[in-house]
């Protein structure tokens, strides 16, 4: 008994003036609320967290899906030799100047059964054809100048407000007034769809035509072309330096100063902003170094120092997860420091290499600011043919048509976010299975 | 031959030398080739490197000096009234100078003598070649053209007789080397050493290159417009470049309002991500199964690998129409490009930096102290608050101002989002802009260089990348300095 009554913390507790903790019970149903509520805040996070992640995919999702489909209108076309070709001498000139918007106009009001005369019926049936109707007949017409005195049923772009219509984005409640189609115009749109000849079609020119001002014919393929080039000037670029540089810092440098710098160095980049990368590439390649601006090059060189921290940092974790009994066995048989490094650990940690490549690539598709910087925001008509031809990129893309004002191209703009968020995610899944298919527990 | 010939053809001589080489040794080894010191191959790749490496060396240095030496003798025997004017005027003449050259090459003799007396007749005979000139050449600018020419053709004639001296000379020394006892691979392995060690250099001659050119841009501008105008003004206002007619091309720089604006947006982002972050990062760490967080752990690090155009996007078709609707209930106008729009978004963004960082700081805390903690009898929840965040304190504060300088130099979002009216307000509903912002807006479009309106760029980058490098910098300090205690 003595002993317990020597121990001043004993003797505190069993002192009966002093309320303990664990006798209180109102005390510790309070501790064991504050406990509960605790961990539901934590739930509660996570749960906000991951909600954002629903919220974000779900609203772009619901706001884009919608521009994969391009509704199309199949129209009987004549060719009209007499409008097309009055000469008849099927000049390459005349096909390519011929008004082939009237001649889809005139189609459209013989299904719809309107008289040519009536001005007012006239331009309200003209505003559900796409104002770029014509350069796919031009298109039809200069490849099989055949094609001229015949009719041809072809499916013809329909306009922007006739697609949003079609797509349910005009509420027909509304007084006529109030939404961008009339009355005529959705009488007539019922009409064709109940014909069967108004249709939502798969849109394949989301993804092959390219800058166009109406959002019903613009598309992404010089945007997708640009990234890729820019994709591949980069794996060209950083895979081999980045790779060298985490090798030299992992196997070869000396403890001393100038490779404290260079580690220093790699931590900072990797942390500074990204458009001063691209400020960067301004005054360098574009500026000194003459390079042209707009050009997928530029891009490629630009990212390729904005990755090369990234696959700097990984590969050297993967070189790093290789154990030393496997370089202290090649250099036991006899093998230099360079062989070592080249036939043993680099093989064992290529797969860690390419997960760290392929994270880099991720980070460089989808970077926007310093591309904003070498002027690849550009409205770029022509298929850029190499590298050094101006182009744009896919999340330069996304920029420029969430800037423009038009309705139609908000559709545009989540459809192509959508492209670019499975690029990515396809991208992911590749280093996941790789990592978890290749990458050795040692 | 051009320079992108040269460096082929070298290429081509460096594979032939490696196979001599490689026969040479064995040659030698006379099917004894553990008589050798080196295999045949480094002896392939020895005289490989002997041949190629040398002249592709000078090549480049070459292509890199080459171009200024000329223009510089060129630049001299322009007209004196050309010299006597503006940097832009030099350099246009330049360019006519050059394109003119471009076409003369494939002039004949009488073109020639037509072109010089008569510039009209110059401009035809080039449009005739493919080269449009912006003025009729006088017989001046022929002659400049005519010297660029020479002294090109001269430069790559003795380019490809120094390359091809090189190489020659190259390989005969390692040639007549090559020998049982030569080291060959350990004089390999060094060149493949100092390849490497020239690869890690990249990142230090990017650091240079970013600190360069922002900084010489910058001087460019401060000669201009005072650094203290820059630092304190409050009127945003840089006018457009071409104005001049108009008057008063004098416009404001001043940073205030935009820094204002960034750490504005910054903060609402960091109320948002900091309770979120934090109470997931402690939920993971300390009460989630390890199943339940290697599930959310990379759900929630999706966040912050979405591309920033697509939370900019985001924030302008979702966010920012549903906090005007929410106002509009409340009696409250949003504008729907404000601080609040750009902050919650931009604090979306950040949750995974503040979470991840925090979720291995709180996992690093020893047991020790939890279990001694528990011992007296406190629930896990009063562990965590009294013992284990106080611990995780400064690891915390670290991962904070690292997502503070991703959210500083964040520009996609507040692109979209923030607005581009430079305003000093302290209502988070209206619309600010960020320094990001305004230097994507004074450099995209038609730039006219040497102007204080695109140049101002440079000195807005500059403060972003000293505000961003000094908050790494001291978090890295923080985050290390806390991590060494417990080890």
């Amino acid at each position: 008994m003595s002993v317990v009554a020597d121990d001043p913390i004993m003797t505190d507790i069993a002192a009966p003036d002093v309320p303990s903790r664990f006798d209180n019970p109102a005390l510790m149903r309070g501790r064991r609320r504050a406990e509960i509520r605790f961990q539901l805040y934590g739930l509660a996070a996570i749960a906000i967290g991951l909600a954002f992640l629903v919220i974000l995919f779900t609203s772009i999702i619901r706001n884009g899906w919608t521009a994969f489909f391009q509704s199309s209108i199949e129209l009987p076309i004549t060719f009209d030799a007499q409008e097309i070709d009055p000469d008849g001498n099927r000049s390459p000139k005349a096909l390519a100047e011929a008004n082939y918007q009237k001649i889809a106009y005139a189609a459209l009001y013989k299904v719809l059964g309107i008289d040519p005369a009536n001005r007012s019926q006239r331009t309200a049936a003209n505003a559900l054809l796409s104002r770029e109707a014509d350069s796919q007949l031009r298109e039809m017409v200069t490849a099989h100048p055949s094609l001229i005195g015949q009719t041809k049923t072809v499916w013809v772009l329909a306009s922007g407000n006739a697609d949003a219509f079609m797509k349910g984005k005009i509420d027909r409640a509304l007084p006529q007034e109030n939404r961008q189609i009339s009355d005529q115009q959705t009488a007539w749109i019922d009409k064709l769809t109940g014909d069967g000849i108004m249709k939502k079609l798969f849109n394949a020119g989301l993804f092959t035509n390219t800058a166009s001002s109406q959002p019903e014919t613009a598309g992404l393929a010089v945007a997708l072309l640009g990234s890729f080039y820019i994709m591949l000037i980069v794996v060209v670029l950083s895979v081999p330096l980045g790779v060298a540089a985490a090798i030299y810092l992992e196997e070869f440098a000396p403890k001393n100063r100038f490779t404290d710098l260079i580690e220093v160095n790699i931590n900072n980049l990797a942390a500074v902003p990204s458009i001063v990368f691209g400020l960067l590439g301004l005054a360098v390649f574009i500026n000194f170094a003459g390079l042209p601006r707009s050009a997928s090059l530029v891009g490629g060189l630009v990212l390729t120092l904005r990755t090369l921290p990234t696959v700097i940092i990984a590969t050297r974790a993967a070189i790093g997860a290789v154990p030393p009994s496997i370089r202290e066995a090649a250099l036991g048989v006899g093998a230099s420091r360079v062989q070592t490094v080249f036939h043993h650990v680099l093989p064992l940690s290529l797969p860690g290499i390419i997960t760290g490549t392929i994270l880099g690539l991720i980070q460089a598709l989808g970077e926007t600011a310093p591309l904003l910087m070498i002027g690849m925001v550009a409205f770029v008509v022509d298929i850029p043919k190499s590298p050094l031809d101006p182009a744009t990129a896919l999340p330069v893309q996304i920029y420029m048509w969430a800037t423009e004002a038009e309705r139609g191209f908000v559709e545009k703009t989540a459809g192509a976010t959508i492209v670019l968020l499975v690029i990515l995610a396809v991208m992911n899944i590749i280093a996941m299975v790789l990592r978890n298919r290749y990458e050795r527990k040692w | 031959m051009s320079l992108s010939t040269l460096l082929l053809s070298l290429l081509g001589l460096a594979v032939a030398a490696f196979f001599v080489g490689f026969a040479r040794a064995r040659l030698l080894a006379h099917g004894e080739e553990r008589s050798l010191h080196s295999r045949p191959g480094y002896h392939g790749g020895y005289l490989a490197l002997w041949t190629s490496l040398p002249a592709v060396i000078v090549l480049l240095i070459w292509a890199a000096v080459e171009p200024r030496l000329i223009d510089g003798q060129v630049q001299a025997t322009l007209p004196a009234q050309v010299l006597q004017g503006s940097e832009a005027q030099i350099g246009l003449t330049m360019s006519v100078v050059r394109s003119v050259a471009s076409g003369i090459k494939t002039f004949s003799r009488e073109e020639l003598q037509a072109a010089k007396a008569n510039p009209q007749e110059a401009q035809r005979l080039l449009s005739q070649k493919g080269i449009v000139v912006a003025s009729a050449p006088d017989a001046a600018i022929i002659q400049s053209a005519q010297l660029l020419d020479n002294l090109k053709r001269k430069s790559r004639l003795a380019q490809t007789f120094v390359a091809a001296l090189l190489a020659i000379s190259g390989f005969a020394f390692a040639f007549f080397r090559i020998s049982l006892n030569l080291r060959a691979r350990n004089r390999v392995e060094r060149v493949i050493v100092g390849a490497l060690m020239a690869a890690s250099s990249v990142a230090i001659l990017t650091t240079v290159g970013i600190v360069l050119s922002v900084l010489f841009e910058s001087l460019d501008f401060f000669k201009r417009v005072s650094v203290i105008d820059f630092l304190t003004g409050t009127v945003w206002d840089p006018r457009f470049a071409d104005a001049g007619a108009a008057g008063n091309t004098e416009g404001q720089f001043g940073l205030v309002p935009l820094m204002w604006g960034t750490l504005y947006i910054s903060f609402v982002a960091l109320l948002v991500a900091v309770p979120i972050g934090l109470l997931a990062a402690i939920y993971m760490s300390e009460y989630a199964h390890p199943k339940v967080r290697a599930t959310v752990k990379p759900l929630l690090e999706m966040l912050a690998g979405i591309p920033t155009i697509v939370y900019g996007f985001f924030a302008v078709i979702t966010v920012g129409p549903f906090l005007n609707f929410v106002g509009s209930k409340a009696g409250l106008v949003i504008q729907p490009t404000s601080v609040l729009t750009a902050g919650v978004v931009m604090g979306i963004m950040i949750i995974p930096f503040v979470s991840s960082l925090s979720d291995d700081i709180i996992s690093a805390v020893p047991r020790s102290l939890r279990e001694g903690s528990y011992g007296l009898g406190a629930t896990q929840s009063e562990t965590i608050k009294r013992v284990v965040l106080p611990a995780a304190l400064p690891g915390i504060v670290g991962a904070i101002l690292l997502a503070a300088s991703r959210a500083i130099g964040e520009t996609m979002i507040v692109v979209l989002a923030a607005g581009i009216a430079a305003n000093l307000t302290l209502n988070p509903f209206e619309s600010v802009t960020t320094i990001t912002v305004k230097i994507v807006s004074q450099l995209t479009g038609d730039l006219e260089f040497n102007t204080p309106q695109t140049l101002v760029a440079f000195a807005l980058g500059l403060t972003l990348f000293i505000l961003t490098l000094g908050l790494n910098v001291y978090a890295l300090y923080i985050v290390r300095k806390y991590r060494e205690q417990y080890e």
